[in-house]
């Protein structure tokens, strides 16, 4: 730059320089304004979409609506499982003011207690928007309407009409129903953050059928849109989309029979399968005792589960499909089978002389049944028959026809777990103790104990299958099925071992005082004993001992004789005697499918003597472990006589 | 004629600049009803308060129109003592608002006393370089007395602590320096030397401000903190559209997403209902202010007259624009009002005095139609 003496600066050009220098302000000016209104143009038109969404995101809120669970009906289209109006209150994180004073609020007004109050703190903290916070469910109308009323002084709070999951039936279809719950964390890391999750007042299935066939049963949440302002005040309610309830699930069961089949089991620890022989529907899965799930869908407190879990009766435990025992004597008609199956004439005698001897053991009979064939065999249970069967045919013969009769058998059915047991054989015995299999081994098996351990549900399919020489397989959810295939067995074999089991209960038989009181209509069966634990004494698992290391007392069915609809099994854990606990309450059950009235007749003063109800008796033991604390439940149920 | 109906007073008031501040603070009140927090729109709290001000103080501004020039200019001194004292009484005795003690309480009126120094430090500035000879003007002597009387204030201001109030005074003494006719190398370097400051300026910063800087920025990083602001009024123009979603139709200002939507953010409310057609007509009204302003200078005849004219427009001029950059986002949120339409008095005071003052020069130019 090149630097000249400056000119005096005269007011003239002072002036020249001032409006030279106004004028660039004012276009400087002009260009602000022209580039404010670009920006404006820009965010207003070009951005617009974006923006308006936003503002849109801001102003209206969405609140899931939890779909309506999808009923659970029994074959006749009874409601097992059903929803019942419910009344709930929320809290709505955005929209709370004074936390501290509305939760002051609740918990006066519907009496809180402070664990609750506690928890409500701390998920508030976490809380974010206007996911609510659940603070009651199951209110009574009263005190609903009493935070109903109070609303305008109680900003945030959400009084909601819900539903909840009903069990008409109770305890007695707990474990094949299972219960819900509301979603834990790893519910809803599998089903990738699914919003409708965290939804207060959304359940999912925990156990049983309703967690299973969940998918099914759920439906599809409505939403509730809301238009609100940042302090979450509430402007007006918007259009609500609503939910489609999930579509009821069609089981093969029989609620009535369900039900009265779990009574029926009164105080004993056990269970009761029926199924149709043809179809293989499942009339009734009943396991008992069991919890109530309409108050496991509530979560149950601490004491509570402890109380169940330490139960020696395990209510906390499907017995149908997870407990394995034994089948003691049950057994016998897989082994008549296979006997028939290996080319046995059933005509062959076998005489028993109270036992059999191999080597130097002596493997008992439970009395001197003199010459047996395999029908006099079935009926007196005689064990010296199936022992010598046994030895002759070899037991893997056995243990093939057991599995096709589906003992040891996993079935496809809708449930959360089963356990299958184990039927052995010399290749079993190889792989899991690295032992050859003995004779001993095949004699103890032939008679259903040593390694044979099954579920009560395997039975009832054996018992069925061998009612109607199908191989039928268990059925939960209702659907069209074509009939089973025959099994490849003579139709011979199957009457030979069907009249046995006839002769069990109508004949001279194991079984005879359990006879349905019907002249026309019979029941078949096969008694079973199984040992608990291996006591030498001949006085082993009998009445003197302690419960628990008394005799699980079993019983597998069919009925009509003649025309096979029905078959089961019934469990009955450590009932000392497959007679004595397990056949009467087959008969009843079976009296219930052809005579409801003369059923309830049998029942009542069970009941009655019991001491109730169910539900009632399980309020008392409650309220008796509540009192007691430490103490252990009855640990010797009323034994049937 | 038509004319000679209207009374001769009313017909002789500065109508062309008149009807741009009376259709400004009409919009105001419109927009005012509107953001009420009663749902629907409500002349309470804020739209009644607002005419009812508007009213007064422009009858105030009218007022000062009728004096003549020459008086600003003798009492421009005594007017920066009194605002000085006002300042020193504001610290010790004002009123927290916004998180400064900016604030003094009059019983009847609060007034900002920040605010009424902008167009005193105008006259004293105009004053002071209308009487500089003009071979002073590339001398040190054109800057260090102006700073010497701007020190205080500045120094008072941003004690409060009012940093926005401060960058305006500041800027606008810029401008009348350049006005003055203050060598042109001193301006570029100026420039220069504030951007070298710049990261040396934000280390400097108070936390708060700096995440202000940081956060207009890139307000998106955290668009429910101290971004929110910003998203939001650019959420509330942007969704309005060309159109605008309707009068009182607005949900970014009626369900309080936009932040201050009856002061600070007024445009955005405005441009919400009214869209991008009543954003454009605000900023239309406000540019042909600012021209008649910036003419109320070009015609004076005076030099002290010329330089408070255009400082006074420029007092105006930077209300305007860091308030539209702030809510269109282009600037940091720094609680400047938008003046005569936002809610709030000493903002709409300051300019009414400014345009009093502009118009008095306006009337003193056309009753004296020399030309120099």
């Amino acid at each position: 730059m090149k630097r000249r003496p400056r000119p005096p600066i005269t007011e003239a050009a002072q002036s020249a320089t001032f409006s030279r220098r106004a004028l660039l302000i004012g276009a400087g000016q002009f260009g602000l304004a022209t580039l404010l209104a670009g920006r404006m143009g820009y965010i207003a038109i070009a951005q617009n979409e974006r923006y308006s969404g936003l503002a849109e995101s801001n102003r209206v809120q969405m609140r899931l609506i939890p779909p309506r669970r999808g009923w659970i009906v029994d074959r006749h289209g009874a409601p097992m499982a059903s929803n019942r109006s419910d009344f709930r209150v929320d809290l709505i994180p955005d929209q709370l003011e004074d936390p501290e004073r509305v939760i002051g609020a609740l918990a006066r007004i519907l009496a809180l207690p402070d664990e609750t109050i506690a928890r409500i703190r701390r998920e508030l903290r976490s809380a974010q928007g206007f996911q609510p916070v659940p603070v009651a469910e199951h209110l009574s109308f009263e005190k609903f309407a009493e935070v109903t009323v109070r609303l305008p002084e109680l900003p945030g709070v959400s009084p909601l009409r819900s539903f909840a999951r009903f069990y008409p039936e109770g305890a007695a279809v707990g474990h094949l129903l299972g219960y819900v719950g509301t979603p834990n964390q790893q519910d809803y890391q599998r089903e990738n953050r699914n919003p409708l999750l965290l939804t207060p007042g959304f359940k999912v299935g925990k156990e049983g059928l309703e967690k299973v066939m969940e998918q099914g049963l759920r439906g599809r949440p409505g939403a509730a849109r809301v238009e609100v302002t940042a302090r979450g005040r509430l402007v007006r309610e918007l259009r609500t989309l609503p939910d489609v309830s999930g579509p009821p699930l069609h089981t093969t069961l029989d609620a009535g029979l369900q039900s009265y089949a779990a009574r029926r089991l009164g105080e004993e620890s056990g269970s009761c399968v029926v199924m149709d022989c043809h179809s293989g529907d499942i009339l009734c899965m009943a396991s008992m005792p069991a919890y109530d799930p309409n108050g496991f869908s509530d979560g149950i407190g601490q004491s509570e589960w402890r109380m169940m879990a330490e139960d020696p009766r395990h209510p906390l435990i499907n017995k149908t499909l997870n407990a394995l025992y034994p089948p003691g004597s049950t057994f016998k008609p897989a082994v008549a089978m296979a006997a028939l199956e290996a080319g046995i004439d059933p005509e062959d005698t076998v005489s028993c002389g109270g036992g059999y001897t191999l080597g130097s053991r002596r493997f008992a009979c439970l009395g001197v049944h003199g010459p047996m064939n395999l029908h006099r065999a079935i009926a007196r249970s005689c064990n010296t028959y199936f022992y010598t069967m046994g030895r002759r045919i070899g037991f893997d013969r056995v243990a093939a026809m057991s599995r096709r009769l589906g003992l040891g058998q996993r079935f496809d059915l809708p449930v959360v777990s089963q356990s299958f047991g184990t039927v052995p054989d010399t290749a079993w015995k190889l792989r899991r103790y690295n032992q050859e299999w003995s004779q001993a081994d095949t004699l103890n098996a032939s008679i259903g104990q040593g390694y044979v351990i099954l579920n009560p549900t395997q039975l009832a399919v054996m018992a069925a299958r061998i009612a109607s020489g199908r191989d039928v397989a268990p059925q939960l959810i209702r659907r069209p099925r074509p009939l089973a295939a025959p099994l490849p067995f003579a139709p011979a074999y199957f009457e030979a071992v069907r009249g046995g089991m006839d002769e069990v209960v109508n004949g001279a038989g194991t079984a005879v005082r359990s006879r349905l009181p019907f002249p026309d209509i019979r029941m078949a069966g096969k008694t079973g004993t199984a040992q608990v634990r291996n006591i030498v004494d001949a006085n082993r698992g009998r009445a003197g001992t302690a419960w628990r290391y008394r005799d699980h007392g079993l019983f597998v069915f069919f009925a009509p004789v003649g025309a096979p609809r029905y078959a089961g099994a019934v469990v009955i854990e450590h009932g000392l005697g497959g007679a004595r606990a397990a056949a009467p309450v087959a008969k009843d059950v079976l009296t219930y499918l052809f005579d409801k009235d003369l059923a309830m007749e049998a029942l009542r003063p069970l009941e009655a003597a019991w001491g109730g109800s169910i539900a009632e008796r399980a309020a008392r033991r409650t309220e008796r472990w509540g009192a007691r604390g430490d103490a252990a439940p009855p640990a010797d149920p009323t034994v049937i006589a | 004629m038509a004319l000679a109906a209207i009374p001769r007073p009313i017909a002789d008031l500065p109508w062309r600049v008149l009807w741009i501040v009376v259709a400004l603070g009409a919009i105001g009140a419109v927009a005012l009803y509107s953001v009420s927090p009663v749902v629907g729109g409500s002349f309470r709290p804020y739209a009644l308060n607002h005419i009812v001000r508007f009213i007064a103080f422009l009858g105030l501004a009218i007022g000062l129109s009728y004096i003549r020039p020459r008086i600003f200019q003798e009492f421009a001194w005594a007017a920066y003592a009194g605002g000085i004292v006002l300042l020193i009484i504001t610290l010790a005795l004002g009123t927290i608002g916004g998180g400064a003690r900016s604030w003094l309480e009059l019983g009847f009126l609060r007034i900002q006393p920040s605010e009424l120094m902008k167009p005193i430090l105008v006259l004293v500035l105009a004053r002071f370089y209308a009487f500089m000879p003009a071979r002073e003007a590339g001398g040190w002597s054109a800057l260090w007395p102006p700073a010497l009387f701007l020190g205080p204030v500045i120094l008072l201001i941003l004690l409060q602590p009012d940093l926005g109030t401060a960058t305006l005074i500041v800027f606008t003494t810029i401008a009348m320096m350049f006005l003055a006719g203050l060598p042109l190398s001193w301006f570029l370097g100026g420039a220069a030397a504030v951007a070298a400051a710049i990261p040396i300026g934000f280390s400097f910063m108070l936390p708060h401000q700096k995440e202000r800087v940081l956060i207009f920025l890139n307000p998106e990083q955290d668009p429910l903190g101290a971004g929110y602001h910003i998203s939001q009024s650019q959420i509330a123009i942007g969704s309005g559209g060309l159109f605008g979603k309707g009068y009182l139709n607005g949900t970014q200002a009626s369900g309080d997403f936009l932040p201050e939507p009856h002061t600070d953010f007024i445009f955005a409310a405005i441009a919400e209902e009214w869209g991008l057609v009543g954003g454009l007509v605000l900023i239309l009204l406000f540019t042909l202010l600012l021209r008649w302003g910036m003419r109320v200078s070009a015609d004076a005849k005076d030099r002290f007259e010329k330089l408070t004219a255009a400082g006074l427009t420029m007092t105006i001029f930077f209300y305007l624009a860091i308030n539209l950059m702030m809510v269109m986002g282009l600037a940091p949120v720094v609680g400047i009002p938008l003046p005569l339409v936002s809610y709030g008095g000493s903002a709409m005071l300051t300019v009414m005095i400014c345009i009093g003052i502009l118009m008095a020069i306006d009337r003193q130019s056309r009753r004296d139609p020399r030309r120099n």
